[in-house]
């Protein structure tokens, strides 16, 4: 079984049109792509929304699996703020996308899942967003004073500092890092066609045909 | 050594509130969590956990290697169930591929997948005893998982850090007789299984230290977004190989099993029967399991075999595109999640087109876990923290990333 074939597409479409017949003022755009359905909502009406998911007796949407960035570094709106909701009760999954500029914030989801919390602490860690009231807004995963959030595309893959047990003062002190190589990063993409385009390779491509290994049938 | 102004002594009063400093090296913290517990004589009022003493940077490092490269990584998420791990990267690099894989290599990576959770579960039991106080259960459990570790080795010469599958398929076919040693493994275990239960079910202590400590009810599960045997062991019956069944478990037999307070007790019983139904999909794994293809036969996102190498250029050529630029991906995203032992595991990758992710997103069950902690101890006795991190399953692999 091909991975969420069993997902039945008709289930998002009806969701996307049922929120749309709910509150269409809330929906910026959404699309059914890879079977999976996509919000993308405006700041202002984040909350309402995820409200209205989670309490609504259709969705149900009562669990936040996960919020994360990403970042889009040249766009005009920089970051995508990610949303992943499941519900339960429905099967189904929806994913909510929220565009900023480097400048906005976001409003914080806590009030409306608890789990809302360390993910929005991540977020702000890896992409320097801001969550608006957020109760605990600390880094999380990079040291206490850790400068500048990793996960920026503009930030370097070898980080900026390296630590070192410095023996004058004994203790470990951090300096700014100096590698024996530098990162290496190689541009190995060619122009050669054949590694371009692997759509459909099941269906064209495979010489097996799968049903020819099918399971023996059990008596 | 000299006093430091750190470490003047104080008398506490009992009653009195002080703030105490859990870890990041304490055997009981599974790991390197730092704790930072507030409380009121020996009763918790607040538990703040400090994470990321093990952050590698895993999701940056995957935007800058081919999804085959990335690979190695997911074994070192959470380390000790290492291959449910590769199977959420592969799922969702074929879902970007629109690709299907052979049938064998399907009920390989559910056969492999099924005794990786039973392995998970054996370290868990093992550590939950431990940090009760449950030395010999330790032992009895490390004995078995040295069995299945044999079993990692054969087919991908790692004992842990396999790198077994790959987007496509798997890396090889299983050797010669690995298939009757998996099945002597399958009839021995249920016994194995039965003896552990035998020393703690019914055992006094404990019940003691686990019945009623850290219950969770469905709706606290629902909201901070716990998955797996957290979420069963509160009574909710959710798992993703029957919600949304992927490779061949919609063709599996196996029975969910469920808790029914939400207590540590009853998260016990869950792991603890959750084995026995691995146990029931391995063998039919083994019975299933047909003749043919580990992996993709297009050669431009599997390896050519070594021997075509050596006659034909196409081969050749495959071989060392793949080896070096790796294949394309098309763009666009995907949610892809899997029911690794400890919840859902889920990735959301992002490509834009060429040989690498543009991101790639590590949704942990271990993190959600964690951050309940502060509200599943509130009210409990200290040694009831260390029953409640080893209830939760907690690696600090996949929590820090």
């Amino acid at each position: 079984m091909h991975i969420d074939k069993m997902l039945d597409v008709t289930k998002l479409s009806d969701l996307d049109a049922y929120i749309k017949s709910a509150h269409a003022d809330w929906l910026h755009e959404s699309t059914i792509a890879n079977r999976e359905l996509t919000i993308i909502c405006r700041r202002k009406d984040l909350i309402s929304l995820l409200t209205f998911l989670r309490d609504d007796k259709n969705t149900q949407f009562k669990t936040l699996l996960d919020i994360c960035g990403v970042d889009h570094l040249g766009r005009a709106e920089r970051f995508d703020v990610v949303y992943h909701l499941l519900s339960l009760v429905k099967n189904i999954r929806l994913r909510i996308k929220v565009r900023i500029r480097e400048d906005e914030t976001v409003p914080t989801a806590t009030g409306v899942f608890s789990s809302a919390n360390w993910y929005e602490r991540e977020t702000y860690d890896m992409y320097g967003i801001m969550f608006e009231n957020h109760p605990d807004l600390r880094r999380i995963l990079t040291d206490y004073d850790f400068d500048g959030h990793p996960l920026r595309k503009d930030f370097p893959v070898e980080g900026k500092v390296e630590m070192w047990y410095d023996d004058e003062q004994k203790r470990c002190v951090y300096r700014p890092i100096s590698l024996k190589q530098d990162f290496r990063s190689f541009e190995w993409q060619s122009p050669w066609e054949g590694m371009h385009d692997n759509f459909h390779l099941a269906e064209e491509d495979n010489p097996f045909d799968a049903g020819e290994f099918a399971a023996p049938k059990k008596d | 050594m000299t006093d430091t102004p750190n470490t003047v002594a104080r008398e506490v009063t009992i009653g009195e509130d002080f703030t105490l400093n859990f870890g990041p090296q304490h055997p009981a913290a599974h790991g390197v969590l730092r704790l930072v517990l507030e409380m009121e004589g020996e009763v918790i009022k607040r538990a703040d956990p400090h994470i990321g003493l093990l952050h590698r940077g895993t999701e940056k490092l995957l935007e800058t290697r081919s999804y085959v490269q990335g690979l190695p990584y997911f074994d070192r998420l959470d380390y000790v169930s290492m291959m449910c791990q590769e199977h959420v990267w592969c799922l969702a690099v074929e879902k970007l591929l629109n690709i299907e894989v052979p049938q064998r290599a399907q009920y390989i990576r559910v056969l492999f997948s099924e005794l990786t959770r039973v392995l998970n579960h054996l370290l868990w039991l093992g550590c939950h005893g431990l940090d009760l106080g449950a030395m010999s259960m330790f032992l009895y459990c490390f004995k078995d998982r040295e069995t299945i570790f044999d079993f990692y080795e054969a087919v991908s010469g790692a004992r842990m850090h396999a790198n077994y599958f790959r987007p496509g398929g798997v890396s090889r076919d299983l050797p010669e007789g690995l298939e009757a040693r998996i099945a002597a493994f399958a009839a021995e275990m249920p016994k194995n299984i039965d003896m552990l239960e035998e020393l703690l079910t019914n055992n006094r202590i404990w019940k003691q230290r686990t019945v009623g400590i850290g219950v969770v009810s469905p709706e606290e599960a629902y909201d901070w977004g716990m998955t797996g045997p957290m979420l069963r062991g509160s009574g909710i019956a959710w798992d993703l190989r029957k919600a949304q069944p992927y490779e061949v478990y919609d063709k599996m037999d196996f029975d969910i099993p469920v808790g029914k307070n939400g207590d540590s007790y009853d998260r016990y019983h869950v792991r603890v029967e959750e084995m026995r139904q691995s146990l029931r999909i391995i063998n039919q794994c083994l019975e299933q399991m047909p003749k043919g293809p580990v992996k993709v036969q297009n050669f431009k996102i599997s390896p050519p075999k070594r021997s075509e190498m050596k006659g034909s250029m196409e081969a050749l050529i495959h071989h060392f595109k793949y080896f070096t630029e790796g294949f394309h991906v098309p763009e666009g995203e995907v949610y892809v999640a899997v029911e690794a032992p400890k919840g859902e595991m889920g990735v959301y990758l992002v490509s834009k087109g060429g040989p690498r992710p543009y991101r790639a997103k590590i949704r942990a069950p271990g993190f959600a876990h964690l951050q309940s902690l502060d509200h599943m101890t509130r009210g409990h006795m200290l040694a009831d923290v260390v029953t409640i991190i080893s209830t939760q399953d907690i690696v600090f692999g996949e929590v820090d990333r």
